[in-house]
C-alpha cells in the first residue's frame, strides 16, 4: 500500500513542475510585454520602461526568470492581480468557496439522481425505463450547458419566477462570513429567510452545473452493475435465495461503485470547467467568473495564478481518488 | 508450387456466391444497423451535413441580411410572426432559418478541423512515444498527463486569451485539448499491437521503422480512433461553441451557433426564441454524433461494448 502511495506521489511531482512551466512561459506568448500591456494604449517612455522591466527582473534571462517564478510559488506567492493590485492568492481565497459550494452540490444532485437511475436502468435492463434512462443521460452528458442554464432561467425565473436569476443570496441579507460556504453561513447567523434565499439562488446553477455528470454518473453506474450482475457470486447469491433487492443493493452495488467513483474523481475537472460557464450565466462569484472576467482586463497574472490554482486542485482530487481507489480495491495497491 | 498436380484432389468446388463469409464492410453495417440509436445518429449527422452543403441553396435568406422592419419578430406560429420567417428574426432583423443552417457549416467545419487537426499530430506521437518509448515516451505522455489535468474549457480559454479570441485561434485552442485523448489510444494500441507476431514476423523479414508504424501497426489502431474522432467530433463542437457563447470564438457577425447564443443572452427576457434555437441545433448535433460515435465503437470494437 505505501509503495503504491509513495509511486503516486512521485508522478505528481513532474506533472505540477510541467504545469508551471506551462502557465509561465503560455503567459511569455502573449504579444508585447506586460509592462506595455500595463501602460495601455497611453504608451510608456523608454527610460520608464526600462526601469519597470528591470524592477519586475523581466531584463534576466527567461530561465532565471523561470527559476524567481518557482522560488516566489514556493513561498505561495502567485503574484498581483495587475488590476486590483492584491495579491492573486487572496483573490482566489476569498473566491473559491463560492465555487466549491456550487460544484459540491452539483456532483452530489448528479450522484442522487444518477446512481439509483443506472441501477434501476441496469436491474430493469431493455425495459422502457431503460431506454428513457439511456437516452436522458446521453441527453444530459451531450447538454451545451450554457444554453440549458439559459432554458432553465426563461422558465423558471422569468415564466414561474420561482427562482432569483443571478447571485448568491438577496442583497437584503448580510451576514459575516465563517466559512464562506452561504448555505452553512446563513443557516450560523440565524437571520430569517437567508437560509432560503441562499438556496433558491444555488438550485438553478446546481442543476445547470450537475446535469453533465449527471449523464456520466448515469451512464456509468448502469455499465459497472451490468457487468457486475453477471458474475458467478450474483448468480450464487441469487440460488441461495436472497431477495433480488438484497442481492442488487448488498452485492452487486458495492462491487459497482468501484468504476463509479473512479468516474466521480474524474468528474472535478468537468465540473471545474462547467463552473466557468455556469458562474459567467448566474453572475456567482467564484473563481471561474473571477478568470473571465480577468480574460476582458487582460489581467495575465490572475490568468496564470487561477490555471495553476485550478490545475492544483484536480491534481490533488484526482491523487486522493487513486489512493482511495487503492482502499475500495486491494487489488489494484498491491500490484 | 506453381502448379497443382493433376493427380492430387481437388477442393470441391463451392457456389462462391454462397459460401463467402460477409466482406467486413457487411459485417460492420449488420452490427452497426441494430442499433437504433446508433441508425438515428447517423441520419441526424446526415442531415445535419447536407443542410450545411446546401445552406446557401436552401436558406431563404443571406445569414447576415438584415431587416429593419422585422426586428425580433416571434417564429410563424406564434402571434406577430410571419410565414417569410419561419422561426423569427434576431434583435437586427436577420432570418433565424438562414443564420441557423449557415452555423452548422461553421460548427461542422470546426468540429471537423479540430478533429483532423489533433488526429494527425496525436497519431504521430503516439506512434513516436510507443515506438522510442525510454524518455522520449515519458516526456510525451508527462506533457499529456498536464494538458489532461487542467480543466479542459479553462485550458482552451487561457489559450484564446493569449492568443487572440477568433474562430481559428479557437480551434487550435480546442484541438490542443482534446490532444491527449488521440496520443493516449495510439500508444496504448502501439504498445499492444507491437508485441504480437505479426509484426515480429514483419521485423524479422526486414521492415524499416516506417513500414512498421505506418503500414504494419497504424492500420490495427484505426478502430478505437475512428470511435474516437466520431466522439471527438462532439466534444470540439461543443467546446468551440462553449468558447463563441464566452466570446472568444467565432467572432460576430459570425452565425457560429455559440456566438449566437452569446448576442442572444440580453433578449432572454421578451425573445425566447433567438434564445432556444441556436442551443437547440447544438444539442441535436453533439447528441447525434454522440450516438454514431457509440454505435462505432459497438460495432468496431467490441471489446469496449458496454
Amino acid at each position: 500500500m505505501w509503495r503504491f502511495v509513495l509511486t503516486r506521489l512521485g508522478l505528481v511531482v513532474p506533472t505540477f513542475i510541467g504545469m508551471t512551466m506551462l502557465a509561465f512561459f503560455l503567459i511569455r506568448l502573449v504579444p508585447g510585454d506586460p509592462i506595455e500591456t500595463l501602460a495601455g494604449e497611453r504608451g510608456i517612455d523608454p527610460a520608464r520602461h526600462a526601469a519597470l522591466m528591470k524592477d519586475y527582473g523581466m531584463d534576466r534571462p527567461l530561465m532565471v526568470q523561470y527559476g524567481l517564478y518557482v522560488g516566489r510559488l514556493l513561498h505561495g506567492d502567485l503574484g498581483k492581480s495587475m488590476i486590483t493590485q492584491t495579491p492573486v492568492v487572496e483573490e482566489f481565497i476569498a473566491l473559491f468557496p463560492a465555487t466549491i459550494e456550487l460544484a459540491v452540490c452539483a456532483i452530489l444532485f448528479a450522484l442522487v439522481i444518477g446512481i439509483p437511475a443506472g441501477m434501476l436502468a441496469a436491474v430493469k435492463r431493455n425495459s422502457v425505463l431503460d431506454h428513457g434512462v439511456m437516452i436522458g443521460s446521453l441527453t444530459g452528458y451531450s447538454m451545451p450547458i450554457f444554453w440549458w442554464g439559459l432554458l432553465l432561467i426563461l422558465l423558471f425565473s422569468v415564466q414561474l419566477g420561482w427562482t432569483p436569476v443571478s447571485g448568491r443570496i438577496a442583497v437584503a441579507y448580510y451576514f459575516e462570513p465563517v466559512t464562506g460556504f452561504h448555505l452553512i453561513d446563513a443557516w450560523l447567523s440565524g437571520e430569517k429567510g437567508a437560509l432560503k434565499s441562499a438556496a433558491s439562488h444555488l438550485i438553478l446553477p446546481t442543476i445547470v452545473l450537475g446535469t453533465n455528470p449527471l449523464g456520466i454518473i448515469a451512464r456509468m453506474t448502469r455499465s459497472a452493475m451490468l457487468e457486475v450482475l453477471s458474475e458467478d457470486y450474483i448468480r450464487t447469491a441469487r440460488a441461495k435465495g436472497l431477495s433480488n433487492l438484497r442481492v442488487v443493493a448488498l452485492h452487486a452495488f458495492r462491487n459497482a461503485l468501484i468504476p463509479v467513483v473512479t468516474v466521480i474523481g474524474l468528474q472535478v475537472s468537468v465540473l471545474f470547467t462547467g463552473a466557468i460557464l455556469t458562474e459567467t450565466i448566474f453572475s456567482w462569484p467564484g473563481v471561474g467568473k473571477w478568470m473571465i472576467e480577468a480574460i476582458a482586463r487582460r489581467d495575465y497574472p490572475v490568468l496564470q495564478g487561477g490555471l495553476l490554482l485550478l490545475g492544483g486542485v484536480v491534481m490533488l482530487v484526482n491523487l486522493l481518488v487513486d489512493m482511495t481507489y487503492g482502499v475500495i480495491n486491494p487489488r489494484i495497491s498491491r500490484r | 508450387m506453381s502448379a497443382t498436380p493433376a493427380s492430387l484432389p481437388r477442393t470441391p468446388v463451392t457456389n462462391p456466391e454462397v459460401a463467402q463469409p460477409p466482406g467486413p464492410l457487411r459485417e460492420f453495417w449488420g452490427q452497426f444497423s441494430a442499433n437504433a440509436g446508433a441508425v438515428a445518429g447517423l441520419v441526424i449527422v446526415v442531415a445535419v451535413l447536407l443542410l450545411a452543403a446546401l445552406a446557401p441553396w436552401l436558406a431563404p435568406y443571406p445569414p447576415d441580411l438584415t431587416n429593419n422592419t422585422a426586428f425580433l419578430r416571434p417564429p410563424a406560429w406564434q402571434e406577430g410572426g410571419s410565414s417569410a420567417y419561419w422561426l423569427g428574426t434576431d434583435a437586427i432583423g436577420r432570418d433565424l432559418v438562414s443564420r441557423l443552417m449557415h452555423g452548422a457549416r461553421l460548427s461542422l467545419v470546426i468540429g471537423i478541423a479540430v478533429v483532423a487537426l489533433s488526429i494527425a499530430v496525436g497519431i504521430a506521437l503516439g506512434l513516436i512515444a510507443g515506438f522510442a518509448r525510454g524518455v522520449t515516451d515519458i516526456v510525451i505522455m508527462r506533457m499529456m498527463d498536464i494538458i489532461l489535468t487542467l480543466p479542459s474549457l479553462l485550458l482552451a480559454i487561457v489559450i484564446v486569451a493569449i492568443l487572440g479570441p477568433g474562430m481559428m485561434n479557437a480551434m487550435l485552442a480546442v484541438a490542443i485539448v482534446v490532444l491527449p485523448h488521440y496520443v493516449r489510444i495510439t500508444r496504448a494500441a502501439v504498445i499492444t499491437e507491437s508485441s504480437k507476431d505479426y509484426v515480429t514476423a514483419a521485423r524479422v523479414a526486414g521492415a524499416g521503422r516506417q513500414r512498421l508504424m505506418f503500414q504494419e501497426v497504424l492500420p490495427n489502431c484505426a478502430a478505437p480512433l475512428i470511435v474516437q474522432a466520431s466522439l471527438g467530433i462532439s466534444t470540439a463542437i461543443l467546446d468551440a461553441a462553449a468558447l463563441g457563447f464566452l466570446g472568444l470564438g467565432a467572432q460576430p457577425p459570425a452565425a457560429e451557433w455559440g456566438t449566437m447564443l452569446a448576442d442572444a443572452r440580453e433578449f432572454v427576457l421578451r425573445a425566447w426564441w433567438v434564445v432556444t434555437f441556436p442551443g437547440l441545433m447544438i444539442l441535436i448535433t453533439v447528441l447525434a454524433f454522440n450516438l454514431l460515435g457509440d454505435g462505432l465503437r459497438d460495432a468496431l470494437d467490441p471489446k469496449l461494448k458496454r
